[in-house]
């Protein structure tokens, strides 16, 4: 990328005293800048799901190729939200700017660009609610002057790129929500203003490809069934190497025990691949000590569902394939392995949109007995809540010495800490597979944690800048853990945060490395029948082995 | 940016002046009895029509924002009020929301020190959190005192708050402690907006405008009550003639109640438009006042619809033969 910057060049530039500009004018912000936007959507990827507008476009272009009725597009199209949804049409008219969000946001605080203030975020479109969809917005527009002492302004062509700049600037974390004092989620506004913007065909391609390509090939790679079942046996080959156990898996098993899912990316991408050879390694141990028959499949090959950052609907497409393969395999439950955005639309959205599952059964661990009365539902479980009640029940042999080397933190993933409260499972689950565990600033975790700069569908190669700023807040508290205890290892359990904190660590802090959980759980087990290890899934030496090499 | 608070100052001042020569001019009536009429059936209209349109949309998932931990292991301590899975959690929680500005309480300020460590530092800031409880309670408790006003006989709750209110007991009339946060409040509110160069980028007009208002509301009320030292007796005979529907305008009425009761009437005709509704729009709040139990019950969407899915089927004609090459399980062989 000719335009990164290093990490010196950007902190220069941040300073959150803000411009003294009425933030109503779009002439400056609409600069759409290099570093800080995503590359528009490839029209093949929007043509393949059958969303509107396909066509090839670029945002830095005056011309953006819009329909002619794109202002009446916009403005039914948030008519039928405000309908569809009580949290956007009370978001749009109870927030009073007071203000307590405002140094919440990570973008914000990487960049000091003001209108990165959530509140300022939500004002770009609830200008345009107001002007279009309340009395006094009426009202004022008919005044000279009405419109800026109301904060209302008409849909200008500036003013959409003004919002599709910056709401491709949200990775709606959710941690404004924690502070507002009305729960104002500016997560949920970007839901819908990024519903919006696909009306007129306004995706970025690191969304609308990994969406057409997981709605064809059954995962954002696009990596075909027999692609798929070769990477998982790459794996399996290194595990042998490693332990000597042939942990082969199995695929698309009628009537196994569980349908395990898991983001692709821990199937395609270092660190996330050493988190996928822990899975491996736990279910062959499940299988081999407790028979527990888990079965993986290449057309619910995805747990991350990149559809959550297009539409609702088209969400509730890539979903569907979880129920509808594990009611054709016959399973008794679906585990999810480790990932962030795709377990908030598990938890909050799944049930609701694609069950009632009832050809499933209420989640039981065969092993330990326990009912996980919190998915009785959903029928889906969270691999760190599953492998956290093996180790409680004693089910699990560990040897913690293997990741002795391993000076841990946590970075608890947006999602999972926001939008279901899993926050005390990891931890368990690291704290019986490591000894050096420490926690970052309490201001910095669990729902107070940072976006790793790069969710919501902004894990591009083209905007680095942006990402890099983003990622700041959360590589700061990194840095204090690092110099203060040593910490060189942050665990996640998100695949996005996999690939984006790996990025960020390599940027802002290099000595820390990112680990996934379940790859310190796949360290630590002891396999049945495994030979003397002397390597750690990364296939460097455990500790205490290092004189062997 | 002046133009942000200096035309809602003007307008302020202006309506009050309004209503001010009005009433001396002989039209006591309308800014006495029309004008306070008319604003209360707005306020209510307007504030059921608001509410009314809110709860006519769906909810149709369940998103709450979850800010401990979730209740899941028997063994796993689950914060059952920032996390609540029952409705009794929930309760508690939009109790603590509603009553104690909870979330707002846990609000930090951060600040970035370009040098040689480059942190990001995170502070409590707790002023934001007292200035919006006191103005929010010593809005509420001068709104209650004023009920002496529209009852007769007052009644002894009424007199408890007031005996209460002013249990500091400094010079005559009594000194109320309301009458001193309110405006207090009100000012450092209105210097956050002013001087947080943060705030008062997002400010509006519209901000600005109502914080202006109930600040002429209140110093026009302190005015009359420690200065000018209005005729209570025929104050009250008017109120108590607005509240049993037989309005009547008493001689001896100061102008400046008048001027008093027309910038309250604007403030009730003004809320239901405004940001004021945060009043509503806070109980009705999904994502604080919904339950965490999404995985454990079900829950249904009232617009929910079919859409195209690629299924297994189509899944599997396409990639037939790689997976048969491939040893993967197929449903047809050929």
């Amino acid at each position: 990328m000719a335009d990164e910057l290093t990490p010196d060049e950007l902190l220069d530039k941040i300073d959150y005293g803000t411009d003294s500009g009425n933030w109503l004018d779009t002439t400056k912000s609409v600069q759409i800048r290099p570093g800080m936007y995503c590359y528009a959507a490839k029209a093949e990827s929007v043509e393949t799901l059958g969303l509107p507008n396909a066509r090839s476009w670029n945002p830095t272009e005056e011309d953006w190729k819009l329909p002619d009725n794109w202002q009446q597009i916009i403005h039914d199209g948030i008519k039928e939200r405000l309908e569809k949804f009580r949290t956007f049409k009370i978001f749009m008219d109870v927030c009073v700017r007071c203000g307590a969000c405002a140094d919440k946001c990570h973008f914000f605080l990487g960049t000091g660009d003001p209108k990165n203030m959530p509140v300022l975020r939500a004002e770009l479109l609830r200008s345009i609610y107001r002007n279009d969809f309340t009395t006094a917005g009426k009202i004022l527009q008919k005044i000279p002057g009405g419109q800026r002492l109301g904060g209302n302004r008409p849909l200008t062509l500036d003013v959409l790129k003004e919002m599709w700049y910056y709401f491709f600037q949200c990775t709606e974390c959710r941690r404004c929500s924690v502070f507002c004092p009305y729960g104002i989620d500016t997560a949920e506004i970007t839901i819908m203003a990024r519903e919006l913007f696909n009306l007129l065909g306004l995706n970025i391609d690191w969304i609308a490809t990994p969406v057409s390509n997981c709605y064809t090939t059954g995962n954002h790679l696009g990596i075909q069934p027999h692609a798929f079942k070769d990477m998982l046996e790459f794996f399996v080959e290194d595990i042998e190497d490693i332990t000597g156990v042939d942990c082969t898996p199995q695929f698309q098993k009628k009537g196994a025990d569980i349908l395990f899912v898991t983001p692709s990316g821990d199937v395609f991408a270092d660190p996330g691949t050493y988190t996928c050879q822990g899975y491996l390694i736990l279910f062959k141990y499940l299988k081999d000590k407790y028979g527990l028959d888990v079965t993986w499949s290449t057309y619910a090959s995805e747990g991350g569902n990149f559809g959550f950052f297009t539409s609702h609907e088209t969400m509730k497409r890539l979903n569907a394939k979880m129920y509808y393969e594990a009611k054709r395999l016959g399973v008794k439950w679906i585990l999810g392995g480790e990932c962030g955005h795709m377990w908030r639309v598990i938890h909050q959205y799944m049930d609701t949109m694609n069950g009632p599952a009832d050809f499933l059964e209420v989640p039981v661990n065969p092993i330990t007995g326990t009912k996980f009365h919190n998915a009785a539902s959903t029928k889906m479980v969270h691999i760190t809540e599953f492998t956290a009640d093996l180790i409680k029940h004693g089910k699990l042999e560990l040897d913690k010495s293997r990741n002795a080397n391993r000076i841990m933190t946590f970075h608890d993933s947006c999602n999972p800490a926001r939008g279901m409260g899993l926050l005390d499972e990891p931890r368990y689950v690291i704290n019986n597979v490591c000894d050096n565990f420490y926690e970052m600033p309490p201001n910095t975790i669990r729902e107070n944690t940072f976006c790793c700069g790069s969710g919501a569908g902004l894990n591009a190669g083209e905007n680095m800048e942006l990402r890099m700023a983003g990622a700041l807040p959360r590589a700061t508290a990194l840095k204090h853990v690092h110099e203060k205890y040593g910490v060189n290892t942050l665990g996640t359990i998100c695949a996005i945060d996999r690939a984006a904190l790996s990025t960020l660590c390599e940027y802002w802090v290099p000595e820390v490395e990112v680990a996934g959980i379940h790859e310190l759980v796949g360290n630590a087990l002891i396999l049945p029948g495994e030979k003397e290890r002397t390597e750690d899934l990364r296939m460097e030496p455990l500790p205490g082995c290092e004189e062997e090499e | 940016m002046t133009q942000k608070y200096l035309i809602p100052l003007t307008a302020v001042f202006l309506l009050f002046l309004v209503a001010y020569a009005g009433a001396g001019a002989g039209l006591g009536w309308f800014f006495g009895i029309v004008f306070p009429y008319l604003a209360v059936i707005a306020f209510l209209v307007g504030f059921v029509i608001k509410v009314m349109g809110w709860a006519r949309s769906a909810v149709p998932f369940r998103i709450p924002t979850t800010c401990g931990q979730q209740k899941s292991l028997p063994w796993i301590k689950q914060n059952r009020i920032d996390n609540p899975d029952t409705a009794s959690g929930v309760f508690i929680r939009m109790l603590l929301e509603i009553f104690l500005f909870r979330s707002l309480f846990r609000n930090t300020k951060a600040a970035f020190n370009r040098n040689a460590s480059n942190r990001i530092t995170y502070s409590w800031e707790i002023f934001l959190w007292v200035a919006a409880l006191a103005f929010h309670y010593a809005f509420l408790v001068v709104l209650l005192r004023h009920f002496r006003f529209f009852t007769s006989p007052v009644p002894s709750c009424v007199q408890f708050l007031e005996a209460l209110d002013g249990i500091v007991q400094l010079g005559l009339p009594g000194l109320f402690l309301s009458g001193v946060v309110l405006p207090a409040a009100v000012l450092f509110l209105l210097a956050r907006r002013l001087f947080d160069q943060k705030v008062r980028y997002i400010s509006q007009g519209s901000d600005f405008f109502p914080l202006f208002l109930i600040l002429g509301i209140a110093v026009t009320g302190i005015f009359m009550r420690y200065f000018t030292k209005v005729d209570i007796v025929a104050i009250k005979e008017m109120t108590m003639g607005l509240v049993t529907l037989s309005p009547t305008i008493p001689d001896g009425v100061a102008n400046l109640f008048y001027a008093h009761l027309f910038l309250v009437s604007i403030l009730f005709a003004y809320f239901p438009a405004s940001k004021l509704m945060h009043l509503g729009g806070v109980f009705l709040s999904p994502t604080r006042n919904m339950a965490n139990n999404t995985r454990a019950k079900r829950h249904v969407n009232p617009w929910n619809y079919d859409v195209p899915i690629h299924t297994y089927e189509q899944y599997e004609d396409h990639f037939r033969d790689k997976m048969i090459e491939a040893g993967l399980p197929v449903e047809k062989k050929e």
